[in-house]
C-alpha cells in the first residue's frame, strides 16, 4: 500500500519538526526569538552522536538500556547549553535576540559538521559520516505487534519510542500552556512582561526556564533524525534545513502545540511527497521541496487578513524586557 | 455592618505622618500628612506636578519616603513593593491599566496570585462573579481585554485590588478617561464600597467630581500639603484657591502686540481618538500675528490634538484657514499632510511635548536633525549637508547649546539643551505660526528665560505664537491672551493682563453645560436601576 508507506514517511519527517515547534512555541511564549534552534538541533544531534560513538567504541556488547540512555542524556546537555548561551545573552545581557539565535545557528551547524568529521577521521573512512547501526536498532526498537495490525499498524505503531515521546510532550506541552498556573504566568511573560513582573512573577527566571527546556525539547528533534529516521548514520549537512522548517510550522500551528502535531505531519508529508510522483527530474524534486515554505506564506497571508488575536505571535516577542528604573 | 464601621472609626484605616520625597533636588512632596478613615472616601486635589501621584506611589510600595512614617490600622508599617502594601490591604488602580490584552478578565486578575486551593479559573471566575455582584460592577469575567472598553479595563484593574482583599483601595485618576455616564458608575460602585466599610483615596483634579463624590478634600500644591477641608463645608472657588496658591511673581518682558492680523482660523474642529471618544468639541479660536495665545488646561484636556490637528497629524472635522501674509490667500489647513502644508507655502512650526521622540531623533546628531527639516534640498542623490551645518553651529553659539561638537547625538544632551536646538531649528525656519508645547518642562530657569525670550522675539516679528503651558503664573505673564480648555471645550478666552489664577483655575476644572446635564442624566439613571 503506497499510501500506507507514504503516512508513515511522512510522520516520520514531521517528528523532528514537532519536537523543533514544540521547543520554539515553549521559548516564544517567553517572549524569546530563538532563531538558534535549527542550530541547536544540530547540536542535539551530534552530541547524541558523540555519546553513543564513545559508547560503542569502548564497549563490547552493547547494553539496550545504555545505549539509549548515553546519546539522550548527551543530547539534553549539549543542547541544554546552547539554551544557557542563549538566555544568558539576551535574557541577562538584553542582546538583540535575531543577531543572537543566527549566530547559534551558525555555530550550532558548524559544531555539528566539525565533530562529524572529527568522528569519521577516527573511524578511519574517507566520506564525511558515521555509521551507528548498533544504537541505531536499540532507538528503533518499536512496538512488536505493529505488523500484525495491517496498514494501521504500520502508520501509527511502527515508530519508535522518540516519535511516541514526541507527540506526548506536544500534547502535555499545550495542556501546560492552556491550563495550568505556570502556563498562565509564562504566556503573560511573552506578552506583556511588565505587567507580568508588576504581578509578582520572575521574568528573567521564566524566560530562562522556558527557553533552556525549548532548546532541550528541540535538541531532541536533532536525536531523533540521526538515530531513527537517518538509522543511525550521522552525514555532515545531512539535517538540512529541517530547523527552519520547524520554525515555521510553528507559525502555522498558531503557537499551539496540538495543532503542530497535524502540521508537522503535513509538513513532512509535503516535504517528501516528490519521491511519490513519478517521472520528477531532480529540479522538480526541489520545487516540490518548497512546498511547506509555501504553505507558510500562504497560511501567513490567511491569518494576517483574519486578524484573530489568539492567532497573532506573543506581543513582546522579540523585544529585551528592562525594567523600568525611576 | 455599620456598627463595625463606626468603632473603626477611632483609628484611621491609613495614616501619613510628615511623608517627604525628594528626587535629586527637587522635592516631591514636603512634609505631608494626612489619614483616611474606613468607610470614607479622601480627595486629593492638586495641579500637574504638585506630588499626588508621587505620594500615593508611597502608600503603594513603589516609591520609598525619605522621611515620615506611614500607619495602618494605627501601626507604623514599612511598604517597600507593591508586595508588602498588599499584605496591609493597600491596593492601587493605575492610571496606566496594567493587563494582558489576549487574556480574559479572569486570567488578568489572578495573574501573579498563588492560591492554596489551587489552580482552577471556573473557581475564581465565579469569586469575580460574587465580587462584581456584591458592588454592583458589570463584568463578564471571561472576556478578553482586547474586546474591552476603557472603563471595563478599569473595573478589571478595580476587581483584581478587590479579589487580593484590599481594604483600602487607592484610584489615580480614575475619570480622565471615561465618559460622563461611565463616571456616574464607578462613583456609585466607590460610593457602595465605601458603605461597606472601605477607605478609598482618589486622585483627581476635577473639582465637580471632588464635590460629589468625597466625604474630605486633602490639597497638595507644588508637593507642599496645604491642608484637608471637609467636603460639605467647602465649595469651589475656595479649593480652587488652595489648589492654584499665590501668585508669584517672576518678571518676564511683556511688549504690546503691534498691529495683530488673524493669521490662524480655527472654525469648530472635532477630534475623535482611536477608541473613538472625542478629544476635541467644537473648538474655535483664532491665533494673531504678532501675539502669544497662551493655551491654558489640565494635561490631556485636548491641548496635543489641537496643536497635531494644525500641524496636520490627526484628522479632524471643521476648519483651519491660514492666511498668507505674502500671497493674501486663504487656505484650509485641514487633512493635509505636514509636506502638503509646506507646500502651500504655510510657513509654520511646532515645538512638540515629546521633544526626542517627535521633535528630534535621539541618536542622529545635531546637524542631521536640523536636516529633518531640509533634507529635500541639494541636487542629485547627495545631501545638501554645509548650510545645516553652519545653522547648526549658528543655534550652537546663539542660543548658548551647551554640547562637544555639532556632532554629538541630542541624546546625550540635557534637557535644556535639546530643547534649544529643536526651538532653535524651527525658529530658523522662520515661521509665520510658531506652536510650542510645554517649552520649558523640565528646564531650570535660566534655559527657561531663554526659551520665554525667543517665544517674545519671535512675536515682535510678527509671528502669531501658540504656548501650550502648564505654569499658570508663567501664561499670566508671557502670553497676551489666554484660551483656556478643559475636557476638549474651549471654556473661555481672558486677557492675560487682567486674569487672575483663580479664574483660570476655575475655568480650567469647571465642566461646561452639557457635560452637568449628561452627569445628572447619569446618576438618575443610576438612582433608577439602584
Amino acid at each position: 500500500m503506497i499510501w500506507a508507506g507514504f503516512l508513515q514517511r511522512a510522520i516520520m519527517q514531521g517528528i523532528p519538526l514537532l519536537y523543533g515547534s514544540t521547543g520554539e512555541i515553549i521559548t516564544e511564549k517567553s517572549g524569546n526569538l530563538n532563531l538558534g534552534i535549527p542550530g541547536i538541533m544540530y547540536v542535539g544531534g551530534i552530541s547524541g552522536v558523540i555519546g553513543a560513538f564513545l559508547y560503542e567504541q569502548n564497549t563490547a556488547s552493547v547494553n539496550p538500556v545504555l545505549a539509549v540512555l548515553i546519546p539522550l542524556v548527551c543530547s539534553m546537555l549539549g543542547s541544554l547549553l546552547m539554551g544557557l548561551i542563549y538566555s544568558f545573552l539576551t535574557v541577562s545581557l538584553r542582546a538583540n535576540q535575531n543577531v543572537t539565535g543566527l549566530a547559534l545557528t551558525t555555530f550550532g551547524v558548524g559544531f555539528g559538521n566539525f565533530f562529524g568529521g572529527s568522528l569519521s577521521k577516527l573511524t578511519g573512512s574517507d566520506i564525511p559520516s558515521i555509521s551507528l547501526t548498533a544504537t541505531s536498532n536499540c532507538f528503533r526498537t518499536s512496538l512488536p505487534f505493529a505488523e500484525k495490525c495491517g496498514w494501521f499498524g504500520q502508520v501509527f505503531l511502527s515508530h519508535s519510542f522518540l516519535a511516541y515521546a514526541a507527540v506526548i510532550i506536544a500534547v502535555v506541552t499545550s495542556l501546560i500552556l492552556s491550563r495550568t498556573r505556570v502556563g498562565l504566568h509564562l504566556r503573560a511573560v511573552g506578552e506583556n512582561p511588565a505587567t507580568a513582573d508588576a504581578a509578582g512573577i520572575n521574568v528573567g527566571r521564566y524566560k530562562y526556564f522556558a527557553t533552556c527546556i525549548g532548546s532541550v525539547i528541540a535538541g531532541l528533534g536533532g536525536l531523533y533524525y540521526v538515530m531513527d529516521y537517518a538509522n543511525g548514520v550521522w552525514s555532515n549537512d545531512g539535517f538540512g534545513d529541517r530547523g527552519w522548517l520547524a520554525i515555521a510550522l510553528v507559525i502555522f500551528a498558531v503557537w499551539r502545540p496540538n495543532i503542530s502535531i497535524f502540521g508537522s505531519i503535513l509538513f513532512g508529508g509535503l516535504y517528501i511527497v516528490h519521491n511519490y510522483i513519478p517521472g520528477l527530474d531532480v529540479s522538480g524534486q526541489e520545487l516540490f521541496k518548497m512546498l511547506p515554505y509555501v504553505v507558510t506564506i500562504l497560511f501567513l497571508v490567511f491569518i494576517s487578513m483574519r486578524r484573530k488575536r489568539e492567532a497573532q505571535p506573543p506581543a513582546h516577542l522579540g523585544l529585551p524586557y528592562f525594567r523600568e528604573e525611576r | 455592618m455599620s456598627k463595625a464601621v463606626k468603632q473603626k472609626d477611632a483609628v484611621p484605616a491609613i495614616r501619613l505622618q510628615n511623608i517627604t520625597k525628594r528626587f535629586g533636588s527637587v522635592v516631591a512632596n514636603d512634609n505631608v500628612s494626612l489619614s483616611v478613615q474606613h468607610g470614607q472616601i479622601l480627595s486629593i486635589l492638586g495641579e500637574n506636578g504638585s506630588g499626588k501621584t508621587t505620594l500615593m506611589n508611597m502608600i503603594a510600595g513603589i516609591y520609598y519616603p525619605d522621611h515620615g512614617q506611614i500607619f495602618v490600622d494605627g501601626k507604623e508599617v514599612v511598604i517597600r513593593s507593591p508586595k508588602d502594601a498588599f499584605q496591609y490591604g493597600i491596593g492601587m488602580i493605575h492610571q496606566h491599566f496594567k493587563l494582558v490584552d489576549v487574556f480574559s478578565a479572569t486570567e488578568n486578575i489572578v495573574l501573579g496570585l498563588d492560591e492554596k486551593e489551587g489552580f482552577s479559573l471556573k473557581r475564581s471566575a465565579k469569586r469575580i462573579m460574587q465580587i462584581s455582584l456584591q458592588y454592583g460592577f458589570d463584568l463578564d469575567p471571561d472576556k478578553k481585554i482586547y474586546e474591552m472598553s476603557v472603563s471595563e479595563k478599569q473595573t478589571v484593574e478595580i476587581l483584581k485590588v478587590l479579589y487580593r482583599g484590599a481594604d483600602i483601595l487607592i484610584l489615580d485618576e480614575p475619570t480622565a478617561v471615561l465618559t460622563p455616564q461611565e463616571t456616574e458608575k464607578l462613583f456609585a460602585v466607590l460610593r457602595r464600597m465605601r458603605d461597606s466599610g472601605k477607605a478609598i483615596i482618589i486622585i483627581t483634579h476635577k473639582l465637580h467630581e471632588v464635590l460629589s463624590l468625597s466625604d474630605q478634600v486633602a490639597v497638595l500644591c507644588k508637593g507642599r500639603y496645604i491642608g484637608t477641608v471637609n467636603t460639605a463645608e467647602t465649595n469651589e472657588s475656595e479649593l480652587t484657591e488652595m489648589m492654584v496658591g499665590k501668585k508669584v511673581s517672576l518678571n518676564i518682558a511683556r511688549s504690546e502686540p503691534k498691529d495683530p492680523v488673524d493669521r490662524l482660523v480655527v472654525e469648530g474642529i472635532t477630534c475623535r481618538n482611536r477608541e473613538g471618544a472625542e478629544m476635541l468639541h467644537d473648538v474655535s479660536f483664532t491665533a494673531r500675528s504678532g501675539e502669544i495665545l497662551g493655551i491654558a488646561g489640565i494635561a490631556g484636556s485636548g491641548q496635543r490634538e489641537l496643536l497635531e490637528a494644525i500641524a496636520g497629524l490627526q484628522h479632524v472635522d471643521g476648519r483651519i484657514l491660514y492666511h498668507n501674509p505674502k500671497t493674501g490667500q486663504t487656505d484650509d489647513l485641514r487633512d493635509k499632510t505636514p509636506l502638503q502644508i509646506r507646500e502651500l507655502g504655510v510657513r509654520l512650526s511646532f515645538v512638540p511635548e515629546d521633544r526626542l521622540g517627535m521633535g528630534l531623533v535621539g541618536n542622529m546628531d545635531i546637524v542631521d536633525n536640523i536636516m529633518l527639516r531640509s533634507y529635500r534640498k541639494g541636487k542629485g542623490m547627495f545631501l545638501e549637508r554645509k548650510n545645516p551645518k553652519s545653522l547648526a553651529e549658528k543655534i550652537i553659539h546663539d542660543l548658548e547649546v551647551v554640547t562637544p561638537s555639532a556632532n554629538t547625538p541630542v541624546r546625550r544632551l540635557s534637557g535644556g539643551n535639546v530643547q534649544k536646538v529643536l526651538v532653535g531649528r524651527e525658529i530658523a525656519a522662520s515661521p509665520t505660526v510658531l506652536m510650542a508645547a510645554y517649552p520649558v518642562r523640565g528646564l531650570d530657569i535660566n534655559a527657561s528665560f531663554t526659551i520665554y525670550n525667543l517665544l517674545n522675539q519671535q512675536k515682535e516679528n510678527g509671528v502669531a505664537v501658540i504656548f501650550v503651558g502648564e505654569d499658570l503664573d508663567v501664561l499670566l505673564e508671557l502670553c497676551d491672551r489666554i484660551m483656556v480648555i478643559s475636557s476638549g471645550k474651549i471654556a473661555g478666552t481672558v486677557d492675560a493682563r487682567t486674569a487672575t489664577k483663580e479664574e483660570i483655575g476655575l475655568m480650567m476644572t469647571k465642566n461646561s453645560a452639557d457635560h452637568d446635564r449628561a452627569q445628572e442624566g447619569g446618576a438618575e439613571h443610576a438612582a433608577e436601576t439602584a
